[in-house]
């Protein structure tokens, strides 16, 4: 299976007053075409991190790479051009669903104004027919028409009442969940072929999220686009996604199909993950210990402080990963139920 | 004591707070050891004719004035009318200032939207144009300069603590401490004071600078302290006729006037930064 | 557009108490002052008996509270009085020297505005780049420098030593047709560029002086602005969308600061018009400031009272002004 996104061993480190934070640890990541994958851990895990890192839009200064790959579609992106990720990948094969839809739109120019601007440089027509060189540069009026076309087009298919109305409001008109339509829309609309979608939904009432998502996975599965879907939450993970990843403290823990992943964890940590979700005898059954600094992380895997399985071994080098199954992955020294004789 | 510390360690990291702190600790100097530091102390009142306007030299660091005065000298003296002005203004606008404005934001009747409504008619015009209005008719004098400028500059202050007043009002705290029972005025000493500290030193920072440009421009305008006061301002209204030849007698008190004031800010944004962070973002109103 | 009509009424109320308070404090310091006015005026060869008849004759010897009510009455009538120094009517006096500080407060306005925000920008852009570091040397001098001293020094540099410039005035030899009193629009409008030219020269250092803590401040609150808004989550959706960047940064960025620049704008009116009483000071500028300080000096109490109403009135409208303009900036405001 010829894999979308290849992210390898990448190493990424945040500046804080207290020395650099290391909160990507030789992070390893597939994504396969057409897949939804969802991105699961607790807050600070460092999912955003992850998402940002392979959209290349960590915060200057901030934050630096300190090693690792990032391909996609055979190439590094780290060690491309900057000027050309931003022109070819950045919005065109790989978009973005922000968490906050609200603030993710200006909210001094009209939401039709926004998405034109997109469209005159990533929708699929620009692409094909050559861009404007420079701000200034000409939008052709039949690429225009086109362009609007296909907004209007997806607008319905995102279920926005009257779209060419809808185009010339401004962001604040529009509902928390329309707003997040609208974003799906954009994100759809250059024909990407990765969507990186950052807790699109929990911005959002209850009521309304399940119905986002359900809009989102039919859209991508419809037009064979994959999704790097990111969530705390391990319900909408496992109704939506295709593969499910799990996240701790900067290093990826275990990686499995959905039913597997919810069937047979073998990680510790993803099965005290799945066990601390609230069942129907109302007991809690949380974690003991506490989230690691990522200034300094403990050594090998990062959960062996809190784990119940833990060896000496766990605390000096971390596993490297290892296949149960077909894509079944998992990242641990001993490994619950592993079956007998597998390895990599 | 300890947020004292924490406070001065911060400032210690701003490198442009620390070069504001070195130039209002050199103007100090200046005015306290003034006797010490001139080449010739007594030209504050003594006339030389004979040795007027003469550039700068080994003898004479800054030149001559019109009278054959040493300028260096007189500026180290200016200086102590400079910081005097400073201090006594800015501090009178203070004492004036924050009590209108503790008041006003305290209570909300009639009597807080009459207080602020009269520091606004101060705010409303140029505080040059009143602060000349005032020094003016009372007669050009060191005192009626300070005065002029303490009774334009109050309202700076009152506004400051009136809005952090209340801003604090609508804080937790404080609902919570009354339905203790503290008394009205309690809280206000006990509680809301601590926090109004900041923006008062803040302004006060920015408000001697802007004091003494004022000062200075009512010296200028001829309207400050009479000769033979060696006062910044006044120098440079002086030295005009003599230009271009004698240019050292009009830069060297505006030089002396751009680095004092320049302290003054610097230390003023410096504070700001340390001592009112992203916690609390309010609009920086204009600087005056 | 109703809505902005209502709000110009509810500020228009709100500052009618305030300058009516500025006009109280303003007559009781030209009425209760030490040195007496009447006085003054009649000259020191007069005697207390003509002294006394010029005091009646000018209504002096009245009660306070009555002569204040009859300044206020006479003032909707539009009668400012008459200058007690010049003998002509204050308003005429006022109108003759306004389109000089007009035009000079708006050159310098616009200097300041065209080349504070762009610079601004460029400075929040290329953080702690040479440009921002010379930039932020600028902003914090163009405030610690006293406007009259930067005046003369640089009629020092570019008048005496230089000749580049004239030293001070507003023109030689006859002005242009008077079709606005702006020099620079009526040479332009009767095609005189002679004169235009003269003008623009006459110009450049008193609205290079007056702009100069202007454009500091505006440099700096742009700055502050654009930082700001960069930090804003949609100028990150931007970016993870390959926009490109100048479009980011002139269309969307700059456009969420110049909401709160415009704010400024009125701020900058109150530092522009300061300015330009020492300025034209300065530069022997034949404006309204010189008219104010000079009637102080010689303390001519009408000409001050005529003064302070116009002043007063100028910030109330440039106050409604700023605020109408900024919900007109806001579309949030608009909507709601």
């Amino acid at each position: 299976m010829a894999e979308l996104l290849a992210v390898r061993e990448l190493r990424v480190d945040f500046a804080t007053d207290r020395g650099p934070a290391q909160v990507l640890d030789a992070i390893n990541l597939d994504i396969a075409a057409g897949e939804v994958v969802g991105l699961v851990g607790e807050s600070g895990c460092g999912k955003t991190t992850l998402a940002r890192a392979i959209m290349g839009v960590l915060p200057e200064g901030a934050a630096r790479i300190r090693g690792g790959e990032v391909r996609f579609r055979g190439t590094d992106l780290l060690k491309q051009d900057p000027a050309v990720v931003n022109e070819r990948v950045r919005g065109q094969a790989i978009t973005f669903i922000p968490q906050d839809p609200f603030t993710s739109f200006s909210p001094l120019f009209p939401v039709g104004t926004q998405i034109m601007d997109l469209m005159k440089w990533k929708s699929p027509r620009a692409r094909d027919a050559g861009r404007p060189s420079s701000i200034f540069g000409r939008y052709p009026r039949e690429r225009h028409k086109a362009d609007r076309e296909a907004v209007l087009e997806i607008l319905r298919a995102v279920q926005i009442p009257e779209p060419a109305h809808a185009l010339r409001r401004l962001p604040h008109e529009f509902s928390g969940g329309q707003r997040q339509r609208l974003m799906i829309a954009m994100a759809l609309l250059p024909q990407p072929d990765l969507v990186i979608a950052d807790e699109p939904t929990t911005a959002l009432d209850v009521t309304i999220q399940a119905q986002i998502l359900r809009l989102l996975r039919a859209l991508v599965k419809e037009r064979g686009v994959s999704v790097l879907f990111t969530t705390h939450d391990l319900g909408t993970a496992h109704e939506l996604c295709d593969r499910v990843v799990v996240m701790y403290a900067g290093q990826e823990m275990e990686a499995a199909p959905t039913d597997a992943f919810f069937g047979r964890p073998a990680h510790p940590y993803t099965r005290r993950l799945l066990a601390s979700v609230p069942g129907p005898d109302g007991v809690i059954r949380d974690i003991p210990g506490e989230v690691p600094s990522l200034v300094t992380p403990p050594a090998g895997c990062r959960f062996h402080p809190r784990c119940d399985h833990a060896t000496a071994e766990c605390g000096v080098e971390r596993p490297a990963p290892r296949m149960l199954a077909e894509g079944h992955v998992v990242r641990c020294h001993h490994p619950v139920d592993a079956p007998a004789g597998a390895g990599e | 004591m300890r947020t004292l510390w924490f406070v001065v360690a911060r400032l210690a990291r701003d490198r442009s707070a620390l070069i504001g702190l070195v130039l209002i600790a050199l103007l100090v100097l200046a005015a306290l050891l003034a006797p010490l530091l001139a080449t010739h102390p007594d030209d504050v009142f003594e006339l030389h004719p004979s040795e007027r306007l003469r550039a700068p030299s080994g003898a004479h660091w800054l030149g001559t004035d019109r009278m054959g005065a040493d300028v260096y000298s007189r500026l180290l003296f200016g200086a102590r009318i400079t910081i005097l002005i400073g201090l006594i203004a800015v501090g009178a606008s203070l004492i004036i200032g924050v009590p209108i404005g503790l008041v006003a934001g305290h209570h909300h009747g009639w009597a807080s939207d009459l207080l602020m409504r009269v520091s606004d008619i101060f705010l409303a015009v140029p505080q040059v144009v009143l602060a000349i209005a005032i020094a003016q008719t009372l007669g050009p004098s060191l005192p009626n300069v300070i005065l002029a400028l303490s009774v334009t500059y109050w309202p700076w202050f009152a506004r400051v603590v009136y809005a952090e007043t209340r801003a604090l009002q609508k804080e937790v705290f404080v609902e919570s401490t009354t339905a203790l029972g503290a008394s009205p005025w309690r809280l206000t000493v006990l509680h809301v004071l601590p926090n109004i500290a900041s923006p008062i030193i803040v302004r006060a920072s920015i408000g001697m600078g802007f004091t003494i440009l004022t000062a200075a421009a009512l010296g200028f305008l001829g309207l400050g302290p009479p000769p033979p006061t060696p006062e910044w301002g006044r120098t440079i209204a002086e030295s005009r006729e003599f230009l271009p030849d004698a240019w050292w007698y009009a830069a060297a008190p505006g030089l002396a006037i751009f680095l004092t004031v320049m302290g003054f800010n610097l230390l003023g944004d410096g504070l700001r930064d340390v001592l009112d962070p992203r916690l609390r973002r309010r609009v920086r109103t204009g600087d005056g | 557009m109703l809505r902005l009509l209502a709000l110009a009424l509810h500020r228009l109320l709100w500052f009618v108490p305030t300058l009516l308070g500025l006009l109280v404090v303003t007559f009781v310091i030209s009425r209760v002052v030490p040195s007496d006015p009447v006085a003054l005026v009649a000259g020191e060869t007069a005697t207390p008996a003509q002294v006394e008849t010029l005091r009646h004759q000018l209504g002096y010897d009245r009660p306070l509270p009555v002569q204040f009510v009859d300044y206020l009455a006479r003032l909707a009538r539009g009668d400012m009085g008459v200058s007690l120094f010049t003998r002509r009517p204050i308003l005429d006096d006022l109108a003759h020297r306004l389109p000089a500080t007009i035009e000079l407060t708006v050159v310098a306005m616009l200097v300041s505005v065209l080349a504070g925000i762009p610079l601004g920008v460029l400075s929040a852009l290329w953080r702690n780049s040479l440009l921002d570091h010379a930039l932020r040397v600028l902003t914090v001098s163009g405030l610690a420098i006293a406007g009259f001293w930067l005046g003369i020094m640089l009629q020092l540099l570019f008048s005496m030593r230089l000749g580049w410039t004239p030293l001070n005035g507003r023109l030689p030899g006859f002005p242009p047709s008077n079709l606005t009193g702006l020099y620079l629009v009526d040479a332009a409008l009767t095609w005189d560029w002679a004169t235009f030219g003269a003008a623009l020269r006459h110009l450049a250092l008193p609205a290079a002086t007056l702009a100069f803590p202007a454009l500091a401040t505006l440099v700096r609150f742009t700055r502050a602005g654009v930082l700001d808004v960069m930090q804003s989550n949609f100028v990150l959706y931007e970016r993870a969308m390959g926009l490109p960047r100048p479009l980011i940064v002139w269309k969307y960025i700059l456009r969420s600061a110049l909401t709160s620049t415009v704010t400024q704008i009125g701020l900058l009116f109150g530092i522009l018009l300061a300015g330009a009483v020492v300025t034209e000071a300065v530069f022997d500028w034949p404006g309204i400031g010189t008219y104010a300080v000079s009637s102080i000096v010689r303390s001519d109490y009408n000409a001050i009272m005529g003064f302070t109403v116009w002043a007063g009135a100028i910030f109330i409208v440039v106050n409604l002004l700023v605020d109408l303009a900024h919900t007109l900036v806001d579309p949030r405001e608009r909507a709601t």
